[in-house]
């Protein structure tokens, strides 16, 4: 990353990590790419497929160590998917590794069929998803993917926040005997969990507790929940926050009792603001019966704003104010931040 | 089997897919009849696979990238036993698992296909992980002319060359007719012996029909280190007078005369 790289955070969010006692982790496509490199070393049937992708996917390492697990087809993403179906069809235990943008677009058929309506136990990673690749344009982002699968199905779809929870889904992955999406970025993230936390697919994870407002926030976009919170407290706001690394099969409970025992409901989500986290909750609250003033935040349905992570987070209000603002007008529209 | 024992199945082969499809009221009648010889030797002759061995690891597998024409490939499994003969009259009825296209709900069946383009990366990743393996595997898919289109062939064409997949068969049924008309129109495919051999395959040529030929180029290993393609000259509808070479027999189903007039010219 160069020097120029701006901060995720505004010195005002940087005192509340403090604060917070929240320690900075590394990114998590190093964390997957440590830990899938781990599980293959002791289980020689794990084979990764990259296309052209190694050095994005921090899988040189991996090739060096484990030539005979790589499997490299050239910048050629449908490929790279049959590829996966082919190789977890004859039992081995496959990931598909390719930047999210293209992986989830470009082969988004052969992740329909060959691996999700054929049911092979194969794995398919969207590396620097979201805007990971902010400042390089929509061809580089990737806003659609949750929404393109989760209108696919059988297909469990995991995106972690932090190291821990990266580190768990890879290792349910590699043993998953359904296919499975995880997606990521590459920032550096801060560690959100107490040691000895347990992680189980399909659930949420409490971070704090609270009845004001709860934000439910998945991926890279959970530690500005947890600042908002922190600030929200010192206006003596109780709040929630809880990480959904699980978007299928989302958490349901979880996601309705927010709802039923917080005055306000806010998701956020490193995804268009259409057909994810936030349209998941909504659907699933609606059905319950429960009627909650809620948001979605997210990327707007706009020609998106480019410039980093960082940049593009702030502008459309995934920051510690942003979220703040938003929840202090929900719950009381005349207060202004 | 010899080639008049293989010559006498395929008309019941052909009688029974004829009635197959005619009784499900849908059907690729013209691919299947063009295909129908190369499953006949693949499954008769050819392929390490059996209703007994079909979760071997070390089996041969083979993938239908032309997927529609599924009610040949059913007709020869339940013909080799992998399912009785009764489930064919169930092909695209409410519920049933033989649905239009390959599914690996019907035993014998390896992965699902029908969106075309997607065989041959799948057998590419087959043939790697039988490489991995150290096994003997060989891997088979089936093309159709049309769906040659498909870049994604070619993005697999360039890996399994490149991977040195001896274990990798791809034969094309080319009957050079698809669904608009002539493939030669539609989206020319020609030179497919030059293509295929520019992206490092072996090629062999052979009359699709002919057992001995396709025997021939299916069972004797390519030289080491090339990858397979078997270029099937067939005739879209073969068999059935009025259906060779008419473009609306691609997914025309018989009415109960024509049934009749085929069935009477395939003879018993």
């Amino acid at each position: 990353m160069s020097a120029a790289a701006p901060s995720l955070f505004s010195p005002a969010a940087a005192a509340m990590l403090k604060k917070l006692g929240l320690k900075k982790g590394r990114a998590n496509l190093e964390e997957f790419a440590d830990t899938l490199q781990r599980l293959a070393v002791a289980d020689p049937n794990i084979v990764v497929v990259t296309s052209d992708s190694r050095g994005s996917g921090k899988l040189a390492p991996f090739g060096q160590a484990l030539p005979g697990q790589m499997v490299e087809v050239g910048i050629a993403e449908q490929n790279l998917v049959g590829v996966t179906a082919g190789l977890a069809a004859s039992g081995k235990k496959a990931f598909g590794v390719s930047p999210a943008c293209f992986l989830t677009a470009r082969s988004l058929e052969q992740i329909k069929n060959d691996i999700c309506y054929s049911d092979v136990p194969a794995v398919v990673v969207g590396i620097s998803a979201g805007v990971s690749y902010g400042a390089l344009g929509s061809t580089h982002h990737s806003l659609h993917d949750l929404a393109a699968l989760r209108a696919i199905p059988n297909l469990t779809l995991l995106v972690p926040a932090d190291n821990f929870e990266t580190r768990e889904a890879i290792q349910f992955a590699a043993t998953a005997e359904r296919p499975v999406y995880v997606r990521f970025g590459k920032a550096a993230m801060y560690d959100l969990h107490a040691p000895g936390t347990t992680f189980e697919v399909g659930k949420s994870l409490t971070l704090r507790a609270g009845t004001d407002v709860a934000f439910l926030a998945t991926g890279e976009t959970v530690v500005h929940a947890l600042l908002a919170a922190g600030f929200l407290e010192e206006q003596d706001l109780s709040t929630r926050v809880i990480s959904v690394p699980t978007l299928r099969p989302l958490d349901q409970t979880a996601v309705v009792a927010a709802a039923r025992e917080c005055r306000a409901v806010i998701t956020v989500e490193e995804h268009l603001v259409h057909g994810g986290l936030g349209e998941a909750c909504a659907a699933s609250i609606l059905q319950a019966g429960v009627s909650v003033p809620f948001r979605i935040v997210g990327i707007p349905d706009e020609d998106t704003v480019t410039g980093s992570q960082a940049d593009i987070f702030r502008h459309y209000g995934i920051s510690m104010e942003g979220l703040a603002g938003l929840a202090l007008d929900l719950l009381d529209p005349i207060n202004t931040l | 089997m010899t080639d008049h024992e293989l010559t006498r199945k395929a008309v019941q082969l052909r009688r029974r897919m004829l009635r197959l499809i005619a009784r499900a009221g849908a059907g690729h009648t013209g691919g299947g009849l063009s295909c129908l010889d190369i499953l006949n030797v693949l499954y008769n002759r050819v392929l390490r696979i059996s209703p007994e061995t079909v979760n071997d690891p070390r089996r041969d597998r083979y993938v239908q990238s032309k997927g529609h024409c599924v009610e040949a490939l059913y007709t020869v499994l339940a013909d080799r036993g992998f399912f009785p003969d009764a489930h064919l009259d169930t092909v695209c009825q409410f519920q049933s698992p033989y649905v239009g296209h390959p599914t690996r709900k019907i035993p014998g069946i390896e992965m699902n296909t029908g969106a075309l383009g997607h065989g041959l990366p799948i057998c590419l990743g087959m043939a790697l992980a039988a490489k991995m393996d150290g096994t003997t595997s060989r891997v088979f898919t089936l093309l159709g002319d049309g769906e040659l289109a498909e870049g994604s062939n070619w993005e697999a064409a360039m890996a399994a060359a490149h991977y040195r997949l001896d274990n990798l068969v791809a034969i094309l049924d080319h009957n050079t007719l698809q669904i608009t008309g002539p493939t030669q129109e539609v989206m020319n495919n020609a030179p497919l012996e030059e293509k295929w051999r520019a992206f490092g395959w072996e090629v062999r040529s052979v009359n699709g029909h002919d057992y001995a030929e396709l025997t021939a180029a299916l069972s004797a290993p390519p030289p080491a280190g090339k990858p397979l393609f078997v270029l099937a000259h067939t005739i879209k509808g073969k068999g059935v007078s009025f259906m060779e070479n008419v473009g609306k027999w691609h997914h025309g189903v018989p009415s109960e005369s024509e049934l009749n007039q085929a069935l009477e010219e395939l003879g018993e």
